[in-house]
C-alpha cells in the first residue's frame, strides 16, 4: 500500500522513521524485493560531492556610510570579480570568476589558484574577505570608492544560488590526441591513457529518482552542509535524453537549480577548487532525500552502479567541437573497478567526484532525518520530465554581419 | 667543477624511442643513474634520473635535452598528502606514473604510498584542492 509524505513526516517527528542510504537500498531491494522494501523503508538518502561550475553566492553586504551604488561600477572580493548589476549593495560571485591579474592560460596550463569558488569557501569558513569597489556616484549614493573587510556573519544575507547542480549522469572524458589535455574533467593523458568520470553513480540524487516523481520545486535538501531547496530545474535540463529500460538516462539529462542559506553551511562541504589549464570552480556537497511512497520509487532507489551507463567522449575532438560522437558506453561498476575498455584498449578510470564524501553526505542526511531534525517536503511543482520532450539545444549559428551593432 | 643533479625528464611523444640517454653519456660525458622510468612507445613519457659530470657538460646536456623538446624539472625532496585538504576525489590517480596514488576499493578513498612515489610532482598541480604538497 502506498504511503503519504505526511505519514513519513509523522514518523520523523515520532522517531519511528526508517531511513537508509541509496547505497544500502541496493542490497535491501535485492533481498526483499521492491514491494516489501517500500513497506519497511520510509526514506532513501542520496549524496554527491563534485565540482559544479554553475554555482555562486548571492549577497547583500550592507550599506556603508556614506552610501555607495555598486551597480554599474566594479566590485572585487579578494580581487575576484563579482557581478554588481543589481541594487546598491547586492552582489553575486560565481564559482569560476577570477581576479583580473590571474595570468589564466597565458602560461599554459594555468594554475587558477584562487577564484570565486575559493571566495565562497573562505566566507563559509568564517575567514574575512576584502571587498573593493569603484562606483560612479549619485546624489543618493555619493561614494565612489570602497575597501572593506566583510565576513559571512556580518553581512545581511548570503545564499548559495547554483543555477545547475546535480547532473543526472555525465560523460566519461578521454583524450584521443597525442598531447596531454587540461579540461574541466581534469588532466587527460594522451592516446586514451586515462578516463575521468564525475558522478556519484548509485548515490547520485537524480539517478535515484529518474522520473522526478519526488524531487521537484520546493524539495528540501542538504546543500553545502546546511539546508537548501530545489528552486527550479537546472540550466541545460534535458529530461528527454535517451534512457535505458529501467528509465535511467544514458547521458547527462536532468539538472537542478538549488538555493540555500550560506550562514548555515560548512567549508567541509563547499570547497574552492582549481583545475589546471581550465579554471577555478566550487566543489559542492548536495544530498537529497527520497520518500519511498510506493513500490515504483523503491525500485528506482535500488539503482546500482551496474545499471547506470555513461557515454565515453573524446575531449580532444568531439567535445570541444560540439560533435555528438560517443565512442562507447560503460557502466559505473566498470568505472569504479578502475579500468574500462575503450576501442580495445584497457584504460585506467579515475573519478573527479568524491564517492566517500557523497556517502558521508547521504549518511549525514540520514542522521538528520533519523533524529527528527529534517522533514521532507512535497514539491510544489514537478520539474519537466521525459514526456516534456525538453532537450538542451546548441547556440544558433548566427554571427553578426560586419559592421553591425547590437542595436 | 663536478656536479650531480637529480632531475625529472618529461618526454613529448615524438622523442620517446630516441637514444637520448645514450647521447648524454657519449656526447656530453655525463654519468647517469635511472631511478624510475615510465616511457612507452607512442605516449608521453617520464624519467627520473641522476646525472653527474662536469658542470659545463651538464649545462650542455641540459640544453640538448631542451632542444629535443624534453622538459626538465629538478627533483624535489619529498611529497606529502595533506589529509585535512584531500577530499578523496581521485583526480590525481590518473596522472601519477607509478601507482603511488591509488583508490582503495570499494571505499574509493585515496591511498598514498610514499615508497612508490618518485616525487615527479605531477600530482601537485593536478589536485584541485592543493592537497598534495611539495616539501623542499
Ligand atoms: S609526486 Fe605525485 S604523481 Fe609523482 S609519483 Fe609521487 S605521488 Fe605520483
Ligand atoms: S586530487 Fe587531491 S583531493 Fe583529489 S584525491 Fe588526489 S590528493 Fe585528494
Amino acid at each position: 500500500m502506498a504511503k503519504t509524505l505526511e505519514e513519513i513526516n509523522n514518523k520523523i517527528r515520532t522517531g519511528q522513521v526508517v531511513v537508509v542510504t541509496a547505497e544500502e537500498m541496493v542490497d535491501i531491494v535485492a533481498e526483499k524485493g521492491p514491494k516489501e522494501a517500500s513497506r519497511t523503508i520510509d526514506v532513501v538518502t542520496t549524496g554527491t560531492f563534485g565540482p559544479m561550475c554553475s554555482s555562486g553566492a548571492m549577497m547583500n553586504v550592507g550599506h556603508p556610510s556614506p552610501r555607495i551604488k555598486l551597480g554599474g561600477g566594479q566590485v572585487r572580493l579578494n580581487r575576484v570579480r563579482a557581478y554588481d548589476g543589481l541594487a546598491a549593495v547586492d552582489l553575486y560571485v560565481g564559482a569560476t570568476a577570477l581576479p583580473d591579474e590571474d595570468p589564466r592560460n597565458s602560461v599554459f596550463p594555468g594554475e587558477f589558484r584562487y577564484g570565486g569558488g575559493h571566495v565562497i569557501e573562505d566566507l563559509v569558513a568564517g575567514r574575512r574577505v576584502l571587498l573593493e569597489a569603484a562606483a560612479y556616484g549619485t546624489d543618493c549614493y555619493p561614494r565612489r570608492e570602497l575597501a572593506a573587510w566583510i565576513t559571512l556573519d556580518e553581512i545581511n544575507e548570503a545564499y548559495l544560488f547554483n543555477p545547475r547542480n546535480g547532473y543526472q549522469n555525465y560523460n566519461v572524458a578521454v583524450n584521443r590526441s597525442s598531447r596531454t589535455i587540461y579540461t574541466y574533467m581534469g588532466t587527460l593523458q594522451p592516446q586514451l591513457a586515462s578516463a575521468n568520470y564525475c558522478s556519484a553513480g548509485q548515490l547520485s540524487p537524480l539517478l535515484n529518482d529518474p522520473h522526478y516523481r519526488t524531487i521537484g520545486l520546493g524539495s528540501r535538501i542538504f546543500l553545502g552542509g546546511g539546508v537548501g531547496y530545489v528552486v527550479w530545474q537546472g540550466t541545460q535540463h534535458s529530461p528527454a535524453a535517451p534512457r535505458n529500460e529501467k528509465g535511467v538516462p544514458m547521458a547527462g539529462a536532468g539538472t537542478l537549480a538549488v538555493l540555500g542559506d550560506m550562514k548555515h553551511m560548512a567549508a567541509a562541504w563547499l570547497r574552492g577548487a582549481s583545475f589546471r589549464g581550465y579554471g577555478a570552480t566550487l566543489i559542492v556537497g548536495l544530498g537529497i532525500p527520497i520518500p519511498v511512497l510506493d513500490e515504483d520509487i523503491a525500485a528506482h532507489t535500488a539503482v546500482s552502479d551496474a545499471d547506470i551507463v555513461a557515454p565515453v567522449v573524446d575531449y580532444s575532438g568531439a567535445y570541444p567541437q560540439r560533435q555528438p560522437d560517443v565512442i562507447s558506453r560503460v557502466t559505473y561498476a566498470d568505472l569504479k573497478s578502475g579500468e574500462i575498455q575503450v576501442e580495445g584498449k584497457t584504460v585506467p578510470a579515475t573519478p573527479l567526484s568524491s564517492y566517500p564524501r557523497a556517502k558521508d553526505i547521504a549518511e549525514t542526511l540520514k542522521g538528520w532525518i533519523a533524529q527528527g531534525e529534517f522533514e521532507l517536503t512535497a514539491p510544489v511543482q514537478a520539474i519537466p520530465g521525459a514526456d516534456s520532450g525538453m532537450m538542451m539545444g546548441p547556440m544558433p549559428d548566427n554571427p553578426p554581419q560586419t559592421p553591425e551593432s547590437p542595436q | 667543477m663536478q656536479v650531480s643533479h637529480r632531475i625529472v625528464l618529461h618526454f613529448p611523444r615524438a622523442v620517446t624511442g630516441e637514444p637520448i640517454i645514450y647521447r648524454l653519456a657519449k656526447d656530453y660525458g655525463l654519468m647517469f643513474n635511472i631511478l624510475k622510468a615510465s616511457v612507452s612507445p607512442q605516449e608521453e613519457g617520464l624519467m627520473v634520473l641522476e646525472l653527474s659530470g662536469r658542470d659545463t657538460d651538464f649545462q650542455h646536456g641540459a640544453a640538448y635535452l631542451k632542444e629535443r623538446g624534453i622538459r626538465l624539472q629538478p627533483l624535489v625532496q619529498d611529497i606529502r598528502k595533506n589529509d585535512d585538504r584531500c577530499v578523496d576525489c581521485g583526480a590525481c590517480v590518473g596522472v601519477c606514473p607509478t601507482e603511488a596514488l591509488t583508490l582503495e576499493r570499494p571505499t574509493m578513498r585515496l591511498l598514498f604510498d610514499p615508497d612508490k612515489c618518485v616525487v615527479c610532482g605531477e600530482c601537485v598541480p593536478c589536485c584541485p584542492v592543493n592537497a598534495m604538497e611539495l616539501q623542499f
